[in-house]
Formats: C-alpha cells, sequence, structure tokens
C-alpha cells in the first residue's frame, strides 16, 4: 500500500490503493451478488475466500500465480458444494450452515498451512502476480493508474460486474434464477427448478470467492496468514445488501469500502490526528441506513434464506 | 427429576456424538496429514483436564463467555429470532465493563464489580436495539443488520483504546487497567473468576423461565408456529422475539463483562478470539437446552484449552479444533433433516391412514 | 382424497361451456388435471380427438390448454413484463420485450403496463395477467377459474365480452363459477359437479337459477329437513329470553392485509345457547367477521361486543390452529391461554396441564400415543378433536369456528357437530360457518348467508335451494 502512495500524488495512489483493496471484496461481493438473488445467503463465503488464499498461496508456490488464481477458483467452489449439500439439498438453516462452513474453513486452513510452511510461516514470499498497465489508458490523469495499472484480479472484477449484471437482468437464465429468489413455489410452477437453480448459483458465489481470496494473496498482501480474510467475506456480504443486490450497485459499494480502508493509509502516512476507525464504521452504518430504506426502498430478494 | 435428567442426556447424547465423531475425523486428518494424532489428542486432554488448575483456568474460564453468549443465542433462536452479532455484543459490553471499572475506582469492591456486570449487560442490550428497531420498523433480517454491527463494534474498540479510553501513556492501543475494586473475585490458586457462577446462574434462570413460565412459553410457541401462537394463543409474538434478542443482547454483554473484569482487566483489540461464534456452536450442539449450554460450554472450553496444549506440545496447530466445531454443527445438521424427513414420512403416512 | 369420481366433461370448439358446484365439490381439480398440475388416478383427457396424459403445465401449454388460475400465479415481486418472458419464453432484453408486452397485450385488447410491479397492481390487473399469459401463448382451450370473483361488476362484464369474443373466434372456454347468473347469461353448456360426480349437464338454456342451485346442493333440495327445521325453530324460542353475548351493530372490518374492507354493516345479535351458522363461498367476508368476533382481527367502524371468554376453532389446524412440532399438552397450553388453572401468575404448571391434556385425550376419544406426543403425529380428526377440547377447556361464552369440519370423515364430522351442539346446549352462542351447505343445514339454529361482505339472516321457510342462490349472489323469486 505504502508503495503505492510514492506514486506522484497523494490523490492518484489513494484512488489506486482503493481499487486494490476493493478488488476482494469486489470479487467476492459480486459472487454472493448471484447466490443472494437466488435467493441464498452464504456466510460460507468468508471460509470459501479463506480456503481460495491458501490454494492460491500453495497453488501459486507450485505452479506459479496463474495457477494459483485457478487453484483459489476451484477451492472456494469446493467449500461452496458443502454448503450447498447441506443448506440445499438437506435444507438445513443457511445461516447456521454458512457459520459452520466458516469455521470449518478457518481450523482446515490454519492447520493445512502450518503444516505446509511451518509454524512460523513467517516471511514466506509468494510468486504474485504482475501489475499490468494497460498502454496509454494507465496515463490518464488521476484515475489511470487506480483503474489501468492493476494486477489481473481487478480486471477480472471489472469484468465481471457487467458480466454479471447482463447475466442476472438480460438472460432468461438470470430471469429463472431471480424467480427462484423471489417464489420458489411459483417459479417452480413455471418449470424452472429451484433446487437446481439455487445450487448453481452458490457454486458460482463460491468459485467467486475463492478467486477473492486468491487475489487477496496474489496481488494485495503477498503472503498467507491464518484468518488472513479477517471478515472480510462477511464485509461482502454488507456490499451486496448496500449495493442492492445489483452488480452495477455492487461496484461503487464494494469501492467505498476500498476507499475508506485506503483512508486510514493516507492519514498514518500524513501522520493525522485523525480517527480513522470512524471512516471503517461508516459504510457499515451506511448499509445499515440502506437497509431500512432509508435510502430509496432498498428490497432484499423475498425468498433469501428460506 | 430423573425423568429430566434422562431427556437431557438423551438430548445431549447425539451432540455429544457429534462432537465425538468431529474429534475421530481431526485426529484421522491430522494422521492423514502426517501429524501425530495420538500425541496431540493426550496433549489436548492433558491441556483440558489434566490437572486441577488446567480445568479451571483455561477450559472453565474460556467456558464462561461462550456458555453465557451461547444461552443468549438460544433464548433468541428459540424465539425465532437468528443473532449472529454476540461478537458485536460482547465487545459493547467488554467497552463499558473497562470504562466502568476504570470510572469506579475508589468504590468499594461489592459494588464495583457488579455494577460493572450490569454495565456490560445492558451495553449489550443496547448494542442489540438497534438491530430490534430496525426488525420492527423496517423488517430488516436481523441476520444481517447483528452481523454488521460486529464490525461497528469492532471499530469502536479500536476507537477507544486508541482515543478516549486509551491507557495514560498513549504508547499502547488498549485502555487503562481497571481498579482492582471492579476485578471479579477469583477461585484461591486458580485464574476462574466468579464468572463461571454468573454463567451457571444465568443458564438455570434461563432453563427456569423456559420451562416454568408463560413467558418461556411463548418463545416457544412464537419460535415453532408464529402464525398458530398469535391466532390460537394470543400471544405478541413480534414482541416475543424482540424481548428475546434484547436478553440475548444483554447475556452477550455480560459475557463481556465477565472477560474484563475477570480475565482481561482491560480493553484491546482481539479480546474475543471469536467467542461470538464459537458460541453459535455451543448452542446448537446443546440443542438450545440450557443447561446443555452449560455442558457443551465446558466442551467448548476444553476444546479451545486443549488446543492451545496440543499446539505447545504437540505441534499441531490450534486452530485445527475449529474443523472438530464445524464437523460438529454440520453433523447436528444432517442429523436434524435427517430426522425432520423421517417424521414428516411418518405424519403423512398416518394422515393417510385416518 | 378423492376429488373426481368418474367425472366426464367435453368441451367443443367456440363454445363457453360453465362448470359449477359448490366448495369443494371437484371444479378445481377437474381444470388441474386438464392442464397438467394433477395427475389422475384414472381416466384420459382428448384434445382434438388425441389421447393426452399431462405431466406438466408446459406440455398443456403446448397442447394449446391455457389456465387462469383463481389465485394469480404470477411472481408478485417481479414485474409484468418479467412475469411474461418467464411464462413465455420471451428474450428478456427489456426494449424488445417491452415492446412484444406492448404488442401482445395491444393485440389482445388488454394493456398492461409492461415495468410494472405484478404486487403493486390491482388484483384485477392480475388477473389480466395470467388471461395474458394464457392467450399469448396461443391457447385455443381456456380454462377460467372463478375469474370474477374478484372483479367489480363492471369489469366483470367486460371480462365476459372478451371470453365470447374469443370463442366466437373458435376457441373454447370453460368457466368455473359459483355464479348461476355469469353461467345462464354468459355460456352456451353448464354442467353441475357435486361431490366430485357430474349431476346436471345440458345446453345453458334448458336451465333457470333455481333448478341450478338445486343441482349444486343437491337433489331434493328443495324440501328441508322438517324435523331439523323445527329443532332449529324451538331452540330460536328459547334462545329470544336468554342472554345477549355478542351484540353487532353496523360493523365493518378489513381484510387481514389491509387491503380492503370485507364486512359491510353487519348487525346482528348471538344469544346465549344458540347455534348461527353463515353460509358462504370462499372470499365472501366469512372469515374477517368470524374473526373480529373472536378477537383476532380489529373493528375497522361500528361496534361490537362479545362477552368474555372467546374460543375460536380456526380453519387451519396446521398452520393456525396447532404447532405441529410441539406436543398435545403444549397445544392445549397454547389454546386455553392464560386463564388456565395451571397459570398462576408468570408461573406455568406443567404437571398440571399435562395431566388435565391426558384427560382431555381420553374425554374426547383422541387418538394419540399421550399428551407428549407431538400434534404432528396426529390425524385431521384427532387434531381437530384436540383443537376442539381446548377451546372447551376455555369454558367459553361465545364459541366461533371456521369450517370446523374440512378435510374430516363421516364419523369425525359427526362428533364435530356432536360437540358444537353440546356447547350450545350448556349455553354457549355458538358462531360457525362453513363453505358446505349441508353442514350449515345440519347443525341447524339460526342460518346467515353472507355474499360479498354482506351479512343477512335467511328465514326459517327458506328451502337449500334458495339459501345456495343466496350464497351465490342471486336473488330467487
Amino acid at each position: 500500500m505504502t508503495d503505492a502512495l510514492a506514486a506522484p500524488g497523494v490523490v492518484e495512489g489513494f484512488l489506486a490503493a482503493s481499487v486494490r483493496v476493493a478488488t476482494p471484496l469486489l470479487l467476492a461481493a459480486t459472487g454472493e451478488t448471484i447466490a443472494e438473488r437466488s435467493g441464498v445467503i452464504n456466510l460460507g463465503i468468508e471460509g470459501a475466500m479463506l480456503a481460495g488464499a491458501l490454494a492460491a498461496a500453495l497453488a501459486s508456490t507450485g505452479a506459479g500465480p496463474l495457477a494459483g488464481l485457478a487453484a483459489g477458483a476451484a477451492a472456494g467452489l469446493l467449500v461452496a458444494l458443502v454448503f450447498a449439500a447441506v443448506a440445499l439439498g438437506l435444507g438445513a438453516n443457511q445461516i447456521i450452515t454458512g457459520t459452520a462452513v466458516t469455521l470449518g474453513c478457518i481450523g482446515l486452513t490454519g492447520a493445512v498451512y502450518r503444516r505446509a510452511f511451518g509454524a512460523g510461516g513467517a516471511g514466506l514470499s509468494i510468486p504474485t502476480l504482475p501489475t499490468v498497465e494497460l498502454p496509454g489508458l494507465s496515463a490518464l490523469p488521476i484515475v489511470g493508474r487506480a483503474l489501468f495499472a492493476q494486477p489481473l484480479p481487478t480486471y477480472l472484477a471489472l469484468a465481471a460486474v457487467p458480466l454479471a449484471w447482463w447475466a442476472l437482468f438480460r438472460t432468461r437464465a438470470g430471469l429463472r434464477l431471480r424467480a427462484a429468489g423471489e417464489a420458489p413455489e411459483l417459479a417452480a410452477a413455471q418449470g424452472v427448478r429451484p433446487g437446481r437453480v439455487r445450487t448453481v448459483a452458490t457454486l458460482i458465489g463460491g468459485a467467486f470467492a475463492g478467486l477473492a481470496g486468491a487475489s487477496l494473496v496474489l496481488a494485495q498482501v503477498g503472503t498467507f496468514a491464518e484468518k488472513m480474510t479477517a471478515g472480510r467475506g462477511f464485509v461482502a456480504i454488507a456490499i451486496v445488501v448496500l449495493g442492492r443486490w445489483n452488480p452495477l450497485l455492487v461496484l461503487p459499494a464494494a469501492l467505498l469500502f476500498g476507499a475508506l480502508t485506503a483512508l486510514q493509509f493516507v492519514f498514518q502516512a500524513m501522520g493525522l490526528a485523525v480517527p480513522y476507525q470512524l471512516f471503517l464504521m461508516l459504510p457499515y452504518a451506511l448499509t445499515l441506513v440502506a437497509l431500512a430504506g432509508v435510502v430509496g426502498g432498498v428490497r432484499a430478494p423475498a425468498a433469501l434464506g428460506k | 427429576m430423573s425423568e429430566r435428567l434422562a431427556t437431557l442426556a438423551k438430548a445431549l447424547a447425539a451432540p455429544a456424538a457429534a462432537l465425538a465423531l468431529g474429534l475421530v475425523l481431526l485426529a484421522a486428518g491430522l494422521a492423514a496429514a502426517g501429524y501425530d494424532a495420538r500425541a496431540g489428542l493426550a496433549a489436548m486432554a492433558d491441556g483440558a483436564f489434566g490437572s486441577w488448575y488446567a480445568f479451571t483456568s483455561a477450559t472453565l474460564v474460556r467456558a464462561v463467555p461462550l456458555v453465557l453468549i451461547g444461552l443468549g443465542f438460544a433464548l433468541a433462536l428459540r424465539a425465532g429470532a437468528l443473532n449472529i452479532g454476540g461478537e458485536g455484543q460482547f465487545l459493547a459490553g467488554a467497552i463499558a465493563a473497562a470504562w466502568l471499572g476504570v470510572a469506579l475506582d475508589g468504590w468499594p469492591s461489592v459494588l464495583a464489580a457488579p455494577l460493572g456486570l450490569l454495565g456490560a449487560a445492558l451495553a449489550g442490550a443496547l448494542w442489540m436495539a438497534l438491530p430490534v428497531l430496525l426488525r420492527a420498523r423496517y423488517g430488516v433480517l436481523e441476520v444481517i443488520s447483528t452481523l454488521l454491527l460486529n464490525f461497528v463494534a469492532e471499530a469502536l474498540v479500536s476507537l477507544m483504546v486508541t482515543g478516549p479510553m486509551q491507557e495514560p501513556t498513549h504508547v499502547y492501543p488498549q485502555s487503562a487497567p481497571i481498579a482492582a475494586a471492579a476485578r471479579l473475585p477469583l477461585l484461591p490458586g486458580t485464574r476462574l473468576h466468579l464468572g463461571v457462577g454468573v454463567a451457571i446462574a444465568a443458564a438455570a434462570a434461563l432453563a427456569f423461565v423456559l420451562r416454568q413460565t408463560w413467558w418461556g412459553f411463548a418463545v416457544t410457541a412464537t419460535g415453532a408456529g408464529a402464525r398458530a401462537a398469535r391466532v390460537s394463543g394470543g400471544i405478541r409474538t413480534a414482541r416475543v422475539s424482540a424481548v428475546a434478542l434484547l436478553l440475548a443482547g444483554g447475556l452477550a454483554g455480560l459475557a463481556g463483562g465477565t472477560e474484563v473484569g475477570g480475565v482481561a482487566y482491560a480493553l484491546y483489540p482481539n479480546l474475543s478470539p471469536g467467542y461470538g461464534f464459537t458460541a453459535i456452536a455451543v448452542a446448537l450442539l446443546a440443542r438450545l437446552d440450557p443447561l446443555g449450554i452449560v455442558a457443551s460450554g465446558v466442551l467448548f472450553g476444553a476444546l479451545e484449552a486443549g488446543a492451545q496444549a496440543m499446539q505447545r506440545d504437540a505441534g499441531i496447530p490450534s486452530v485445527a479444533v475449529y474443523v472438530v466445531e464445524a464437523l460438529a454443527i454440520l453433523l447436528v445438521l444432517v442429523a436434524d433433516a435427517a430426522a425432520r424427513r423421517r417424521q414428516g414420512t411418518m405424519a403423512g403416512v398416518s394422515e393417510a391412514a385416518a | 382424497m378423492q376429488a373426481l369420481r368418474g367425472a366426464d366433461f367435453t368441451l367443443a370448439p367456440g363454445e363457453v361451456h360453465a362448470l359449477l358446484g359448490e366448495n369443494g365439490a371437484g371444479k378445481t381439480t377437474l381444470m388441474h388435471v386438464a392442464y397438467g398440475l394433477v395427475r389422475p388416478d384414472a381416466g384420459t383427457i382428448h384434445v382434438d380427438g388425441v389421447a393426452h396424459a399431462f405431466r406438466t403445465p408446459r406440455a398443456a401449454r403446448a397442447a394449446g390448454i391455457g389456465l387462469v388460475p383463481q389465485h394469480p400465479l404470477a411472481i408478485p415481486t417481479l414485474t409484468v413484463a418479467e412475469n411474461l418472458a418467464l411464462a413465455l419464453d420471451w428474450p428478456v432484453a427489456p426494449g424488445a420485450l417491452a415492446a412484444r408486452v406492448r404488442e401482445e397485450t395491444a393485440r389482445l385488447e388488454l394493456p398492461l403496463e409492461p415495468a410494472a410491479r405484478v404486487e403493486a397492481l390491482p388484483v384485477a390487473l392480475q388477473q389480466r395477467l395470467e388471461i395474458v399469459k394464457a392467450l399469448a401463448g396461443r391457447a385455443r382451450v381456456l380454462l377460467l377459474d372463478e375469474p370474477t370473483a374478484v372483479l367489480a361488476p363492471v369489469e366483470a362484464e367486460a371480462l365476459m365480452r372478451r371470453v365470447r369474443a374469443f370463442a366466437a373466434g373458435g376457441g373454447s372456454v370453460v368457466l368455473i363459477t359459483h355464479k348461476l347468473e355469469e353461467a345462464l347469461g354468459w355460456s352456451d353448456r353448464v354442467t353441475v359437479l357435486r361431490r366430485g360426480a357430474v349431476v346436471a349437464s345440458g345446453a345453458a338454456s334448458a336451465f333457470d337459477a333455481p333448478a341450478l342451485a338445486a343441482a349444486m346442493v343437491g337433489s331434493g333440495a328443495a324440501a328441508p329437513r322438517a324435523d331439523e327445521r323445527t329443532v332449529g325453530r324451538a331452540d330460536v324460542a328459547a334462545a329470544a329470553a336468554a342472554t345477549i353475548l355478542v351484540r353487532a351493530a353496523h360493523l365493518e372490518v378489513e381484510r387481514e392485509d389491509g387491503s380492503a374492507l370485507a364486512v359491510r354493516e353487519a348487525s346482528f345479535e348471538l344469544r346465549a345457547g344458540e347455534i348461527a351458522a353463515v353460509a358462504a363461498v370462499e372470499g365472501n367476508g366469512q372469515r374477517e367477521l368470524l374473526r373480529a368476533v373472536a378477537g383476532v382481527l380489529p373493528v375497522w367502524r361500528g361496534m361490537l361486543e362479545v362477552a368474555p371468554p372467546v374460543a375460536f376453532i380456526p380453519e387451519d389446524r396446521t398452520t393456525e390452529g396447532l404447532i405441529p412440532a410441539l406436543d398435545l399438552t403444549a397445544n392445549v397450553v397454547l389454546g386455553v391461554g392464560r386463564a388456565a388453572p395451571w397459570v398462576r401468575g408468570f408461573r406455568l404448571l406443567w404437571p398440571q396441564a399435562r395431566a388435565r391434556t391426558g384427560e382431555l385425550i381420553a374425554q374426547f376419544g383422541v387418538r394419540a400415543a399421550g399428551p407428549s406426543a407431538p400434534a404432528s403425529s396426529l390425524s385431521g380428526g384427532n387434531q381437530q378433536k384436540v383443537v376442539i377440547a381446548r377451546a372447551l377447556e376455555r369454558h367459553p361464552r361465545v364459541l366461533v369456528a371456521e369450517n370446523p369440519t374440512r378435510g374430516l370423515d363421516v364419523a369425525a364430522t359427526a362428533a364435530v357437530h356432536e360437540r358444537l351442539r353440546a356447547a350450545a346446549a350448556a349455553g354457549c352462542a355458538v358462531l360457525v360457518h362453513s363453505s358446505d351447505l349441508d353442514e350449515v343445514v345440519a347443525l341447524g339454529g339460526r342460518l346467515f348467508v353472507m355474499s360479498g361482505g354482506t351479512l343477512r339472516a335467511v328465514g326459517d321457510g327458506a328451502t337449500r335451494a334458495e339459501i345456495g342462490a343466496l350464497m351465490a349472489g342471486v336473488r330467487v323469486a
């Protein structure tokens, strides 16, 4: 992060850091948006992210960062499969299942990590993804470096947003998915298979969360640590709410969370005595306000969690 | 009474089996990963139950917050509300307890310590007031609002210990130590504090309320069938679940109070190693039964205490016990789903036969 | 349960065929078989002489059959356009979709705003959406289930004109209705179902309203059971001197969701020892009237005085009456409430409640493993016995019962009736609704009919056919 601030302008550096911090959040939230639109709230994405992070660290060490990305997505998908089997297959409570899955992932990743990298694991350096500068665009003033001089996962996230929006709101499959999330019984009467649709959506969400974990390791932190996601999966769920279950609004919501996190680095770097924690609270407060419908009527999918 | 013990034993049998199965799976996993599983389990048992000191100062001390938060989670869920904000309410209680603990310097201990706990419980309930309000007024899912407030509480703790509540030297991100008068009495020779009594009393009180009072029945009816509770029982279900949620917040806040007053003696970030989430497992494994929660809380306390020993003595990462917790919850969920399915078909059969 | 018993039904091209019958006569089941929602145990469906066994609505639609259900099947939180795209596999891109919706609704002369969310639409427009769904799918056979039940007279008339136009263009229509005048006024042929069997069928011109009403409610209906009516009259005579326990004047009650007024200007009195039965077709305000008396729904306007304690037997045993997951003792505790002897202040004495539940199980002949058996383990009839036992355990002065015998067999029904009569004999005022006219008549006592939110007392001399006609909203001379 500090290297980002070393870039010419403070504003430019701040923007670049915001986007970088927001990238894993955006990936996870985009996937969760798809899942929640189908009626599934998966608290297990925190665990899926963690599993993705570790898988990326392992695969990247062995086969390079691109393999790391793929492994991260695969790990997230696998975790989501466990969630789907219990919560959708057996009809268990989604919240409790998701909590258990996350708990299990914390334990599993911790144990595997210590086994693989030794007790301390300190100084573990993982091959990371290089920054890809888009010629020309990255030279644009102010936003150039923030948007066009980022590692691969940022571009993936930025591409996934319109794609997810298009799939949800412009395709028949997306319509069927949303129908399953609004009224599964009525949707079934129209020939939709809610169980199958929700499983697929959950798996997509899991893969995105795994990718998010991988990007955290490969493009942001450069190493793995126990519990390193530190609640980012839950934050992603808040972002989905703030983004009104719409990928196009999830993007600015994720950037807001990223920017407010990046702000604390700016303050620290500038030696300002502003309590940055207030900025940390702000997005959650905003999300709660948004939930209450004070900011123009937000509505969750009618059958979310049921 | 013996009948009740029998039902309690029956209710605990499946969760205990789930936990045991979880441990077996963990051992298998550890062995497969090349760890010395036998040594690990031995170290674990030793660290949790090996000595009086280990049992009281490691196992029981960890069980206290788990039991208190777990009781609250169980009460709310029995009323049909999901509180996954135990972590945040715990921290709210811890902030209040730390603040009172410093402010009540000079007060007699018989007042300062209870006031600290009372303040913590109120703070926890207050932290829950917003989700309750949002649910009642705007229909906001308490699952999401309580989850979000966990992060706000974390940030608030961080703000407090670097700002208004920071220790006098302004070097460390923590509060000043609380006054000796505000500290909970310890069992001589151990680090076990009065919080264990508070937790047991809370469990007994909750067991009484749920089993022997009309309000306790209203809670059960609200959770099991809110519509029937309203139409046939005249129960104001919205109010019942709101009160249950507030009490859940209060219990989690109380846990923050016992942790500050009995263990930490100060406020600092990362005060909770995830008690709020582990407590969910504690409550579920006990099938939401208050006395069962005491038992499963001790088991989980032992698990976490043993995990520390396992890491120290056998080199096995302590976080591995989370796998046991997760497996136990998932196994309970699977068993419940199977039972539901069995019951469903049986009801269907008798319906058809009638 | 067998809903249909060897029912034959034919539909010719270009005809509107009215299907009449009371609630539970099997009309809707017959249409659901035709639309692939229910599979028949025996029998076949022929379309244009080809035998079909529709396994899904999709298959039925492919064969040119469209259903306009009584309760809309659209997804309330999606838009009109999205619902049409979902049902008809239209492309989802909003511009093209909206254009398609506008084009189709214009062609059908049934305009709808594509971007409107279905839940925000008035019921008439929600129904129009269902009709558009059926017709835009190029249906040649249209099944309309109680299409005018929720419509204002003007809207109903407009709909019927569209139906005739559809038939004039070669389409065939099945019109399910309770309303005799509607059947006689708009259809070519009429078939009457009773208890799952066809009891009358023929050209509409061959019937008049009294004949149809008689067929609907049972043959020989014109002669009320003299003995029962006499008993009823004796009750009324005795009751005249008794205490008034329920008094309502200009009572108005809203629907539960507050969307509309369900009871208009109802005025009546109930006295100790009498049974008052309300005959009505579903959705005519009787539910709200009973629930207001039971204290479950608030009074919107007017006066209502009910002598406590009141006991209520809700229609839906498993969602409103009992909590299936809890045991019988808990369900008894729930229904008896805070005035029970086992509630002392804030305490609840379970052993006492359990002992009393055991007694009630024996007393009411409930077939259950014991007071600790979960309610879900009981058959419907035994569940209802528990609901009634605990209602009486409140020692009510007013007892309100909604369709108390729905889904019960003959013996269980008789037992329920016996309990209601006994309660009245013990000085209770009993207010009961049933959608089965037989039951209303069998219970005796005073008779009311409710239609369109208006409560009317029925005179002693009324025949069952006349009552049936009143229920259907027709006055028969």
